[in-house]
């Protein structure tokens, strides 16, 4: 019987398991979106929910419990001004898991978990990514190209 | 030591494996590009799961 085992040990002792959620908390506060393992990510969604009613709560005591959990300020401040305001009327639920693939090596599942109503920044943010990645290759088109004429001209002479 | 008295015969090998066999996988189709896809997951052809793109997709997959 799995009586009065609930949650997850993720393979690791209780110190580098906390600090593995704590991290994971932070970068999916700052971030929005995160992708790991299936494991993982149910692993750190109640945290990451307990971090957003604290949000929701907003005195300064609950800012405090906030500081003392996430990794860095700037994250606090983001899961107090941006993140926590987004979800007033919703009683929990605030993440979204969905699964992606497999990984190489281990052949561990893998899902990105993010945070609802963010899905405009992410397809913004995902949008720059791709322009960027079309400069850069645009850039190395015309390099070849170069290097492609300077070869042709030395060979003709 | 304990030993097998008698033979196996292969019937009883062919009979004991019978139930020895894999099943198929479970796929779904994709209703963005109509590709076959494990259930409640993104598709990895298209990137799409629940009407919305979730994942970046090589132009040249799509
Ligand atoms: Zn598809």
């Amino acid at each position: 019987m799995r009586h009065r085992n609930a949650g997850f040990k993720l393979g690791r002792n209780t110190s580098h398991r906390r600090a593995l959620l704590r991290n994971l908390v932070t970068s999916i506060i700052v971030e929005d979106r995160v992708e790991t393992t299936v494991a993982k990510a149910k692993a750190v969604r109640p945290h990451v929910e307990k971090m957003i009613t604290l949000g929701k709560k907003g005195d300064l005591h609950s800012r405090r419990q906030a500081l003392s959990f996430l990794m860095t300020d700037t994250a606090v401040t983001r899961l107090f001004e941006t993140v926590a305001p987004r979800y007033g009327d919703r009683q929990g639920g605030y993440l979204r898991i969905v699964r992606t693939g497999f990984q190489k090596g281990d052949g561990a599942e893998k899902a990105f978990i993010e945070l609802l109503g963010a899905e405009k920044q992410l397809d913004e943010k995902r949008q720059k990514r791709a322009e960027v990645k079309a400069k850069k290759r645009e850039e190395l088109e015309k390099q070849l190209e170069e290097a492609k004429k300077e070869q042709g001209g030395e060979e003709a002479a | 030591m304990p030993n097998p008295k008698r033979r196996h015969s292969t019937r009883r090998t062919a009979l004991r494996r019978s139930h020895d066999f894999l099943t198929a996988t479970g796929l779904s189709e994709c209703p963005v590009c109509h590709e076959k896809k494990l259930p409640h997951r993104a598709c990895p052809k298209c990137g799409e799961y629940k009407g919305r793109q979730v994942l970046e997709v090589k132009e040249a997959a799509k």
